[in-house]
């Protein structure tokens, strides 16, 4: 029963806020509700206004003291149902990954085996002390002075506290081991428990043993993940299994606004599912010295043929020599990039006849994966240009402001827009990597009319963002506007791919 | 000073009490590193060759285990096939080495391993591969190489 009320209280929010009457005294409440002021709160808050998208997946963020409370009363539990001591119960715990319910089951069934496996041994518990011997050697480092003191776990193989010691902060400091440090001798499977840990090591090695305990309680449950951000102390909890990341891309937002997919923990790559972000990123690596001149920072301007070196997001290109306006992307005229000219995403096959002859063949292939591959690296690049801009923008703002007689807080849409380009040029540039698995049919047609949307906005919108510190003033509204529609673009885009993922439908080639 | 002193008590236990094919040399000025000559065993493709075997005993050792390097080239799965020749698995994992392991119980690992190879924890996988799906392929150029690199 008790196990019971306990998953509720580790599931999800929904779950959480299902029973609420019931659970209201269980784990997820208390770490909602007392994170909801600093972690989280702002999309945790937007989850609940606005409906769920089918791209967006439920998680909860925990900070590090949630994650402890949470082990310490599992391990108190545990203890409590076994009648075995707190550090006993969390060795069993540990061992059996924290799952609870095999570990009380198995417990059960064959107590012997269970503790002896989690290097428990049997027998009785006593807490834990050090020994004077008179006539001892030690058989680390031999040393064979008369009292000597040492120490011994249950599986009495004694040691010099010495040689313990140095062997525990070997372990714990170079190896970054905790849960599953054993008895230092050969075949002899004894874990060190915490209690022993208490009596040998120092309070600075203790510390750093119960922080590296918590980070393989999170790594051990398969719903709780650590933020991939440096430095970032949160694990987000999500119910996601691997067997879905076919037909789902679960990204979160940690509270340190880190965006990251629960699957695989790299950022953000909706709308392409983990296995193909894999296989593309095996790819480009593999050709990258074929696509090497892609990545180069400079094309020639198709007119008058002078280097050229982007220095901003926007792919609205003007010669700064001979005026001619042409797209970055398709090196292009920019005139054909109205309305409804705009066709620089689309990769256009060429039909079968040059197609026959093997060479023929790769050198299509080959074809098709550059103009996937550069539209995916133009907007990686433009991604960072563009928040390069924003922080030169920012520093001009400051100065700009008691010209322009705007506050602070009236020049945060640039701020807004800047994180709609980012995100948006994020998702902008995984839809390249999608297109060029995607099967083609009616579907990749809407498809890739979501993408030419999305690109148009984001261009629209990048273009207006690189206008001189003193016009943004008047452009404001209309700066909002896009930076709005960019959104709602990119919300229906994701939005499109994220159903036919979930219906299983034969999106992509086989090869 | 740890390591130094271990090392010569594990110097001295091997002396009274041997490892059949296996002798260590050692320069007095430097205990932290053997040199082991491993006699291939019988009935075994490196039959008829001569194996040295370097032993570096790092500073925290026996809390670090130490690095073994094959001076000789060797086919055999275990056995990285570059200039290290470092062969790391079972007892020698960092993740596995206890302090209390004696020299004498990780040098009869190592004959071991020349006699029964473990494809399953290989570090040359396509020797690993070719062991268990064309072990005669297998046999054979170990032979070859023991004949090429292994003769005294």
């Amino acid at each position: 029963m008790d196990s019971d009320d306990e998953m509720s209280g580790l599931s999800s929010q929904d779950d959480f806020r299902g029973d609420l009457d019931s659970d209201g005294g269980s784990l997820g409440s208390a770490f909602d509700d007392e994170d909801e002021p600093d972690v989280g709160f702002s999309q945790d808050k937007e989850i609940v206004k606005h409906k769920k998208r089918s791209y967006e997946v439920e998680y909860s963020i925990y900070g590090p003291a949630d994650i402890q409370a949470q082990q310490d009363k599992q391990v108190e539990e545990v203890s409590q149902i076994l009648g075995q001591p707190v550090a006993a119960s969390a060795i069993l715990l540990r061992h059996l990954r924290w799952n609870k319910e095999r570990l009380i089951e198995s417990y059960m069934e064959r107590q012997e085996a269970v503790l002896d496996i989690a290097g428990l041994g049997s027998g009785s518990v006593q807490s834990p002390r050090t020994h004077v011997m008179k006539n001892f050697t030690c058989t680390i480092c031999y040393d064979d002075e008369p009292g000597t003191t040492t120490y011994a776990l249950k599986c009495g193989h004694r040691y010099c506290v010495d040689c313990y010691r140095q062997y525990l902060a070997t372990k714990i400091q170079d190896e970054g081991e905790a849960a599953r440090i054993q008895c230092p001798t050969q075949d002899c499977h004894q874990v060190v428990d915490s209690k022993s840990m208490d009596l040998l090591v120092t309070a600075e090695l203790k510390a750093r043993y119960e922080i590296l305990l918590t980070r393989t309680y999170v790594d051990d449950i398969e719903k709780l993940k650590w933020c991939p951000a440096p430095n970032c102390e949160y694990a987000v909890q999500c119910e996601i299994k691997p067997r879905e990341l076919s037909r789902i891309v679960p990204t979160v937002e940690c509270a340190c606004h880190h965006r990251f997919c629960f699957g695989c923990t790299l950022q953000d790559h909706q709308p392409t599912p983990c296995m193909l972000v894999k296989k593309w990123l095996k790819k480009c690596e593999d050709d990258s010295e074929t696509a090497n001149w892609i990545s180069a920072n400079t094309k020639e301007c198709p007119k008058c043929q002078s280097g050229i070196e982007k220095n901003g997001g926007c792919n609205h290109m003007t010669c700064r020599k001979c005026k001619h306006e042409f797209c970055w992307i398709c090196m292009g005229l920019w005139s054909e990039h109205g309305q409804s000219w705009y066709n620089c995403n689309r990769f256009e096959e060429k039909s079968g006849v040059n197609g026959r002859d093997a060479q023929a063949k790769s050198r299509a292939a080959l074809d098709r994966y550059l103009h996937y591959y550069n539209r995916y690296a133009t907007h990686e690049l433009s991604a960072k240009l563009d928040k390069d801009l924003y922080v030169k923008t920012e520093r001009k703002m400051i100065n700009l402001q008691a010209a322009s007689g705007l506050s602070w807080i009236e020049v945060q849409f640039l701020d807004t827009a800047s994180k709609a380009l980012q995100q948006c040029r994020q998702s902008l540039k995984w839809t390249y990597a999608f297109a060029y698995y995607l099967k083609r049919n009616n579907m990749t047609e809407m498809f890739e009319d979501n993408q030419k949307d999305l690109q148009m906005a984001v261009e629209a919108l990048s273009e207006m963002f690189e206008k001189p510190v003193t016009e943004l003033k008047p452009l404001k509204v209309e700066i909002l506007d896009k930076t709005a529609y960019c959104n709602k673009r990119r919300e229906i885009l994701l939005e499109d791919a994220a159903d036919k993922l979930k219906k299983g439908e034969q999106l992509f080639r086989e090869n | 000073m740890a390591a130094q002193k271990r090392s010569i008590k594990e110097l001295t236990m091997l002396n009274n009490d041997p490892i059949d094919g296996v002798e260590i040399d050692h320069d007095d000025k430097d205990m932290l590193t053997w040199k082991i000559t491993i006699t291939g065993l019988e009935e075994t493709p490196y039959e008829g060759g001569t194996f040295i075997l370097h032993v570096t005993f790092p500073n925290d050792y026996p809390f670090k285990a130490p690095v073994l390097s094959f001076k000789t080239k060797i086919y055999h799965p275990n056995i990285s096939n570059d200039d290290k020749g470092s062969m790391c698995l079972g007892l020698l994992r960092p993740d596995s080495w206890k302090p209390s392991t004696r020299m004498t119980t990780v040098l009869a690992f190592v004959k071991q391993i020349l006699t029964t190879p473990e494809p399953d924890e290989a570090i040359e996988v396509n020797i690993a591969k070719e062991f268990k799906d064309n072990n005669k392929e297998f046999t054979k150029k170990a032979k070859e190489w023991t004949k090429k690199y292994a003769k005294r």
